[in-house]
């Protein structure tokens, strides 16, 4: 994906390959001599750590989904049956559930790193709204796998999210209607989000070669924020980065078996292990922790069309960051109020993320709408403005002298 | 920071206002837009009986948070990154559900083989042949189409007590006995943020056993003033209502343990709560043994990875 590839093969088979399908030029100068700046701190492991949640997601999806039955009667027993007499199945299950937690996490961290660092600015901008495409499409396809088990948190899950498209006005209706094939939520809904659940994430390995690509044009950006000057800001991707992502990844890793394999349950609702009811409602129905946020957002506006907009828009607005941000300065490091808006923004993430877990009553509801005015405020407000009056600190003159600067002076 | 400080102060006051109008008296109604969206609720769970409406209310106030009181957490021998089930407990565990539960609750995840699998009861695969024939199976159809009933084979699942849920509800004053192979897992009474962070560090995963025993053993008179719908029973652990329409299951003394263990309430329904958990998840045994092999493993080679990385860097400034 570099303009040109400095691949030569050195053996027969391996010519005779590239003359026809240039494949291994393009893996060379893609990831291994890639240049790379040589000051990528530890929160820009996550791209990779995000490559590999996709992969073994997909890995285990595709093994449960050999086991699983897609129908309201038989949907729970078949999970039960993955869970007691398939091979591992236990594994390959905590891992796919648990699995899908941690691909939100690491995303979470790799969006706010962009945020911190001015990613999404001149000349990402395409990079950074494929990222957003890529979260919306991580958003359903993990809504869709939720409804699979059919449990009761499943099927109230479902029947809520899908009845937010009865709100658009006049063909809401009929829209709701088609969405989940029938009139409440039911076997049709659940066989087309089953197969919805297994095309998206082919989708998202779609749109993650374009935003790997998109990448690859103006390289990396960095925690300096600075612009690669010369060969001497660079390192070749392999070995620096690759050994530092598998370093990253394992530690990632660590984390993950901790979920899998002592709170397998932590994240999930126990009410997911009843089966669906359509004549009993749970007494708090509440998505996975990680749309926590955007449910309270969703819950704060008191009318279901607005709710619904305001809750499309907390998602749709990241798109427009690139201009929004009116700041020439990338990284937050050299600009010293934004960096307080954004660990606000960050709290208030968390927050928002707290009281979408809470019946949305009283006082919650009150902080709710205090948070949510926050979150919009701070993309539609506080980002052109302080981009605008803020003075920011010197820029160092290259990555080589910023790291130099900080490590002492000493290649 | 001042700069930062008083501009955001300056957008929430001005926000601030905005919002009062909208913003409903703390405590009043609010508006719930997820209620709403979803449909009006149901009637809450099979064996709930909410509380008395507050018009018919005595003069004493019901509770209107359930449980009334929090589950106390007992200690597990499964509890912990190297807990493992106790065969003992299992098998006396299976003995209370054999002769108590069983009477009205299915247990329909499970076949009468994985009583003999490694990590649970392990009862030998005789025993098992020998506790399955007690069961009686419905089979069928034969040759004439006929329905006919025969003695369990280990590959049976547990029979259910009734023929179906309406069955169950009648014979039950109106509340099926749900199924218990999950009920471990399925019920869980939550304990708040600043608890639920902590359970992450401390690995704290027994709600389901500690709420099951707190039930069994909860069982008592309704306070003074406290009125509970006839045929229910007052339990103050009790998740969705004051009372629910189980009587009081076990008593001491009731199931003749074979090996010297105490004859209790508490102890039956210890034994009962570990059977469950192990019903529920059965290979939960594995899970932690596995777990500890690749804890050892990545902790191994996440270290390799750092020294490797310090070795590629060590000639670059970063």
């Amino acid at each position: 994906m570099a303009e040109h590839s400095t691949y030569t093969p050195k053996s027969g088979a391996a010519k005779w390959f590239e003359a026809r399908l240039p494949i291994l030029g393009l893996v060379h100068s893609s990831f291994i001599v890639f240049p790379t700046p040589r000051n990528l701190n530890y929160w820009w492991n996550f791209g990779a750590i995000l490559v590999f949640m996709l992969a073994a997601q997909m890995a285990t999806g595709i093994i449960l989904a050999m086991h699983y039955i897609p129908s309201g009667d038989l949907a729970m027993s078949s999970v039960e049956y993955i869970m007691r007499d398939v091979n591992y199945g236990w594994l390959i299950r905590y891992l796919h559930s648990n699995g899908a937690s941690l691909f939100f996490f690491a995303v979470y961290i790799h969006i706010l790193r962009g945020m911190y660092y001015g990613s999404y600015k001149a000349p990402r901008e395409i990079l950074w709204i494929l990222g957003v495409i890529i979260f919306l499409l991580m958003i359903a396809t993990a809504f869709f796998g939720y409804v699979l088990p059919w449990g009761q948190m499943s099927f109230w899950g479902a029947t809520v999210i899908t009845n937010l498209f009865s709100a658009i006005p006049l063909v809401g209706d009929p829209i709701h209607t088609w969405l989940i094939g029938g009139f409440a939520v039911d076997n049709p809904t659940l066989n087309r989000f089953y197969s919805l659940h297994y095309l998206l994430p082919f989708m998202i390995a779609g749109v993650v070669v374009l935003h790997i690509w998109a990448l690859h044009v103006p390289g990396n950006g960095n925690p300096a924020g600075v612009d690669v000057k010369s060969s001497q800001d660079t390192v070749p991707f392999h070995p620096y980065y690759t050994i530092k992502d598998f370093f990253g990844l394992s530690v990632f890793l660590i984390l993950f078996a901790w979920l899998v394999f002592y709170v397998p349950n932590y994240l999930g609702e126990p009410d997911n292990y009843v089966a669906a009811n359509p004549l009993q409602t749970p007494a708090d129905i509440v998505p996975e922790w990680y749309l926590l946020p955007f449910y309270a957002i969703l819950r704060a506006i008191p009318n279901k069309l607005l709710g619904v907009i305001a809750l499309a828009g907390a998602i749709g607005l990241l798109v427009f960051l690139p201009w929004l941000d009116t700041s020439r300065v990338r990284s937050a490091t050299f600009r010293p109020i934004y960096r307080q808006f954004f660990w606000i923004f960050v709290a208030t993430g968390i927050g928002l993320g707290y009281l979408g877990s809470q019946p949305p009553e009283g006082g919650y509801v009150i902080a709710a709408r205090i948070l949510t005015f926050y979150y919009f405020a701070h993309l539609l407000i506080v980002l052109p403005v302080v981009g605008l009056l803020e003075k920011p600190r010197p820029l160092p003159a290259s990555i080589t002298e910023s790291v130099l600067a900080k490590s002492g002076a000493k290649a | 920071m001042k700069a930062a400080a008083s501009l955001f102060a300056a957008v929430a006051l001005s926000a601030l206002p905005a919002f009062a109008q909208d913003a409903p008296p703390a405590g009043g109604s609010t508006p719930a837009p997820a209620a709403q969206s979803a449909p009006a609720p149901a009637p809450t769970t099979e064996q709930t009986t909410t509380a008395a409406p507050a018009a018919s209310a005595p003069q004493v106030a019901q509770p209107a948070e359930f449980p009334i009181d929090k589950p106390p957490l007992l200690s597990w021998s499964f509890a912990g990154p190297f807990g493992k089930f106790d065969k003992a407990q299992l098998q006396r565990g299976y003995q209370i559900y054999k002769e108590v539960c069983s009477n009205c609750h299915s247990m329909k995840y499970m076949a009468f083989r994985n009583l003999s699998d490694p990590g649970g009861p392990e009862f030998t695969e005789d025993q098992v042949k020998a506790l399955a024939a007690t069961f009686q199976i419905t089979d069928g159809p034969d040759d004439t189409g006929q329905m006919f009933q025969r003695p369990g084979i280990p590959s049976d699942h547990f029979p259910s007590p009734f023929p179906n849920t309406q069955a169950a509800a009648a014979a039950n004053g109106g509340a099926a006995p749900p199924d218990l192979s999950l009920m471990a897992k399925a019920r869980a009474v939550k304990r708040g943020v600043f608890w639920s962070i902590i359970d992450f560090f401390t690995q704290y995963q027994e709600g389901g056993p500690d709420y099951i025993h707190a039930l069994l053993t909860g069982f008592q008179d309704p306070p003074a003033g406290v009125t509970v719908p006839q045929g229910t029973y007052y339990n103050p652990y009790f998740m969705n209502g004051i009372s629910l329409h189980m009587p009081p299951p076990l008593h001491d003394d009731q199931v003749q343990y074979s090996d010297g263990t105490p004859q209790t309430v508490d102890q039956y329904a210890r034994d009962v709560a570990s059977f469950l958990m192990w019903t529920a998840e059965p290979h939960l045994n594995d899970r932690k043994r596995i777990g500890f092999e690749a804890f050892v493993f990545l902790i191994v080679f996440a270290g390799l990875m750092y020294a490797t990385k310090r070795r590629v860097w060590s000639n670059v400034a970063h």
